[in-house]
């Protein structure tokens, strides 16, 4: 046994504040977008206009926050679950680096314009090859930590990470194709799909980014903190067994169902409407797993605002992936489809699901990497937990509401069958929800603005920590 | 079908399609028989000191979702198209329900619209049903660039005044709506080597026409300029004519007055479109569209349909080229 070896705590407390960081920036662009659509006259030039700032929104929160959020809990999943060191610890630390340098160069790119045009895969293909590279890393630190394990088994988080880093892979590779021009301005390329298979590819991509980058990534997270945090364990095996498989082999195929009534051929459309319904089982497959593991401690919901958060994140999980399945079917897609029902329904999962669970984990390991017990106030993570949560219900229900009416203004007819409402007439009666959101948004942004002086004080109160590598335990009773 | 290259993507598709769901079957049915054995009893595995899994059966209720989403599959998948080239029992195709959905719409709402295309585009104009329906179809239509209150924009004609670009007549109106028009006024006009000062001094000159504040001496060199590099479309005077160059003494101004906006304009030209809508809304609505824009009050009378260039205010006609022109 290795009594002096140390775990590779230095790359997961780098994530893990840079996930505070970028919380912020993304959050904060979403603000100032969210304002923009109520105020235009805030496009103030046009590096600071609505359609290049909102794929910086998207980029920031998905792939910084959200990313960065996903290095560190795996990093520190992995190796306390496998019971040794990082593998390639210089790579682990260049998948930091890289990474930055990746969101540094979107955060640069984007608002100059330069742009590959496809949605969550903006970045040009200078980038792209620079994210390649970080991912193969990143891949090799974490299978190579799975292979150095002291255990017989693999715990299930690292079931959901090594899908998501597989599959992550083969999706970005995939969609990212493009041919570069080669002249001036030379960052410039054209996708290598056209037409409707270009879009195909792009949303067989897009929804995977959302179910392995954003479900089965943060499913890990969840599989590891949740029992810790509640120190009751999984609630069943069988179930972690099956939903995983079916989980990563249906999502696969629900890409389809954000192109119904296009161009895309019927057959297709409806393989992606039926696949996004036997979705339902498999995704809440998690969510009961999580939510059940707290049975018998439920009393610790009470006074553990950390918990609160992965609970409450899980009940958002449960209803973005019913919403999900529901808005797939054709008739109802019909209603939802360009409206900002598919905004209120992105946001139950990013906010609701994604944020929660992050923010929750953050709490947990944040203290642990600076030598701490807990962090610097338990009060605030608890106002946090009240104002995001306040937030997230404010933000996802006036999006409900604005998208029904959008929709149902949209297809109203008259008796000689000309449209009753115009569009601007929709955008008009769109005004006092876009309001709430812009609150709802306002609050959660305030809740990350709490969480970062909270981290500042566990921060500059605790000092670097690195715990002592562990001897797995002995098999319990079986 | 052309969807498929060969008949074996028919197959492929087919295949992997059912044997992705029949694995999700197989899947959830392995881990389904085995039943607990009463007290909760975890696997035996323990990760980082205290992680362990419970060996729990899966829930029943959740175990019945899963089927009956499979199931509901296997039905959709009978009866919609979705495997490969196979149509399904219904033979729904979505090509078919749009076309069946425009047939429906036209036997609910054809006659509704034949009955004010038989009519006069005045009488339409004067009838409240006939004018509203006009202004619901250009509330759809055209108001996204000639505003809801049809008052234009910077680049979009206002249809409410009595300036004309394409003559204002109930027929020359419906002709612009039916057909679309295309201008450009082409840069610099006929003198492709104005210089800056040149055109500086044009600008000035152009002011001048409809009384604007301007440098006479400008003014003036502008005069001799525009004699050779406009007046072949504006006329000597500026006054334009219908369908081929705005009329640029009447103080309407489709790019705006300020000696900024013509100095642009005449150093880049303009090339502007208003687009067909003939064949995509059909003769009727285009004639109901054209009463509302009549009902408007800018219209001409359909004897007026010669220009008077010499009388600006009782003659708008003379203002052609809507995009055209750098008015």
């Amino acid at each position: 046994m290795q009594v002096s070896a140390t775990y590779n705590y230095q790359v997961v407390r780098q994530f893990t504040v840079m996930t505070v960081v970028w919380g912020i920036v993304g959050m904060l662009v979403g603000v100032i977008i969210a304002a923009q659509l109520i105020w235009p006259e805030l496009n103030l030039s046009e590096y600071l206009s609505y359609g290049r700032l909102r794929p910086l929104h998207t980029n920031a929160v998905i792939f910084a926050f959200g990313g960065c959020s996903l290095f560190a809990t795996s990093y520190y999943a992995v190796q306390r679950t496998c019971h040794t060191p990082l593998f390639a610890p210089g790579l682990a630390a260049f998948t930091f680096w890289g990474w930055q340098l990746v969101i540094v160069l979107a955060a640069i790119t984007l608002p100059m314009g330069m742009t590959q045009g496809k949605e969550y895969a903006e970045l040009e293909w200078p980038i792209d090859i620079l994210i390649t590279l970080v991912w193969v890393s990143y891949a090799v630190v974490f299978f190579g930590t799975l292979i150095k394990r002291k255990t017989p088994h693999i715990y299930v988080a690292n079931w959901f990470f090594g899908a998501f880093i597989l599959t992550v892979a083969v999706l970005h590779l995939v969609n990212s194709a493009a041919m570069p021009v080669f002249s001036s301005p030379i960052w410039k390329s054209y996708s290598a799909y056209a037409g409707v298979q270009d879009a195909m590819v792009q949303w067989w991509y897009g929804h995977n980014a959302v179910g392995f980058f954003l479900t089965a990534g943060f499913l890990g997270m969840m599989y590891y903190f949740v029992p810790k945090q509640a120190g009751r364990p999984v609630y069943s095996y069988r179930l972690s067994v099956v939903h995983f498989w079916a989980l990563i082999f249906t999502y696969m195929w629900a890409g389809p169902h954000h192109l119904h009534y296009t161009a895309l051929p019927d057959w297709t459309q409806s393989l992606g409407m039926i696949f996004s319904l036997i979705l339902l089982a498999p995704s809440w497959g998690g969510m009961i797993n999580g939510v059940m593991t707290m049975s018998g401690a439920w009393h610790k919901l009470r006074d553990d605002p950390i918990l609160k958060f992965m609970i409450t994140s899980l009940s958002f999980y449960g209803m973005s992936t019913f919403e999900g399945p529901m808005m797939a079917i054709k008739t109802v897609n019909a209603l939802s489809h360009y409206t900002d029902w598919t905004v209120g329904h992105v946001h139950s999962g990013a906010l609701g699901w994604v944020a929660m669970v992050a923010i929750g984990c953050t709490y947990y390991m944040l203290p642990r990497l600076y030598g701490k017990q807990e962090m610097h106030s338990m009060r605030l993570v608890n106002i946090h937990f009240w104002v995001a949560t306040i937030g997230v219900v404010l933000y996802i229900a006036s999006m409900w509401i604005a998208g029904v009416m959008q929709g149902l203004m949209w297809r109203a007819t008259n008796a000689d069958g000309t449209l009753t409402y115009a569009f601007v007439e929709s955008v008009k009666a769109t005004y006092p929800f876009y309001m709430v959101r812009l609150l709802g948004g306002s609050l959660f942004l305030s809740g990350m603005l709490l969480m970062a002086y909270n981290s500042y004080k566990t921060i500059v109160g605790g000092r670097a920590y690195n715990a002592p590598v562990l001897a797995p335990a002995m098999a319990a009773a079986h | 079908m052309s969807d498929f290259v060969s008949g074996f993507w028919n197959i492929y598709i087919t295949a992997i399609s059912l044997i992705s769901i029949l694995f999700c079957v197989l899947l959830l049915w392995s881990q389904s028989t085995h039943k607990s054995t009463g007290g909760v009893q975890t696997t035996g595995h323990v990760w980082d000191e205290d992680l362990e899994e419970y060996s729990n059966p899966m829930p029943n209720w959740w175990r019945w979702l899963f089927y009956l989403t499979v199931i509901y599959s296997l039905v959709y998948l009978a009866v919609y198209p979705g495997l490969g080239s196979y149509k399904g029992s219904f033979g729904w195709t979505s090509t078919n329900a749009y076309d069946a959905e425009q047939k429906q719409a036209e036997r609910d709402y054809g006659p509704i619209f034949e009955k004010y295309r038989a009519m006069d585009i005045h009488a339409v104009a004067a009838s409240t049903e006939g004018k509203e329906m006009g202004q619901r179809l250009f509330m759809t239509y055209c108001a996204q660039c000639h505003g809801s209150d049809a008052r234009g924009a910077n680049g979009f004609p206002n249809l409410t005044d009595k300036d004309w670009l394409w003559g204002g007549t109930a027929a020359q109106i419906k002709e612009s709506v039916a057909l679309g028009r295309d201008a450009m006024m082409p840069a610099k006009g006929l003198k492709p080597d104005l210089n800056g000062e040149q055109i500086t001094d044009l600008a000035n000159h152009v002011r001048s026409l409809s009384g604007l504040a301007n440098d006479a001496t400008r003014a003036k060199r502008g005069k001799e300029l525009f004699t050779t590099a406009c007046a072949a479309c504006h006329g000597p005077e500026g006054k334009g004519t219908v369908g081929l160059a705005p009329n640029l003494s009447d103080g309407s101004w489709l790019y705006g007055s300020a000696e900024s906006s013509i100095v642009e304009t005449i150093t880049k030209g303009r090339s502007n479109r208003m687009p067909a809508f003939g064949e995509f809304l059909g003769e009727a609505k285009v004639h109901l569209l054209t009463a509302y824009v009549v009902s408007l009050g800018g219209a001409m009378a359909d004897n007026s349909v010669s220009p008077a260039p010499t009388d600006t205010a009782a003659a708008p006609s003379a203002a052609p080229a809507e995009a055209a022109a750098g008015k």
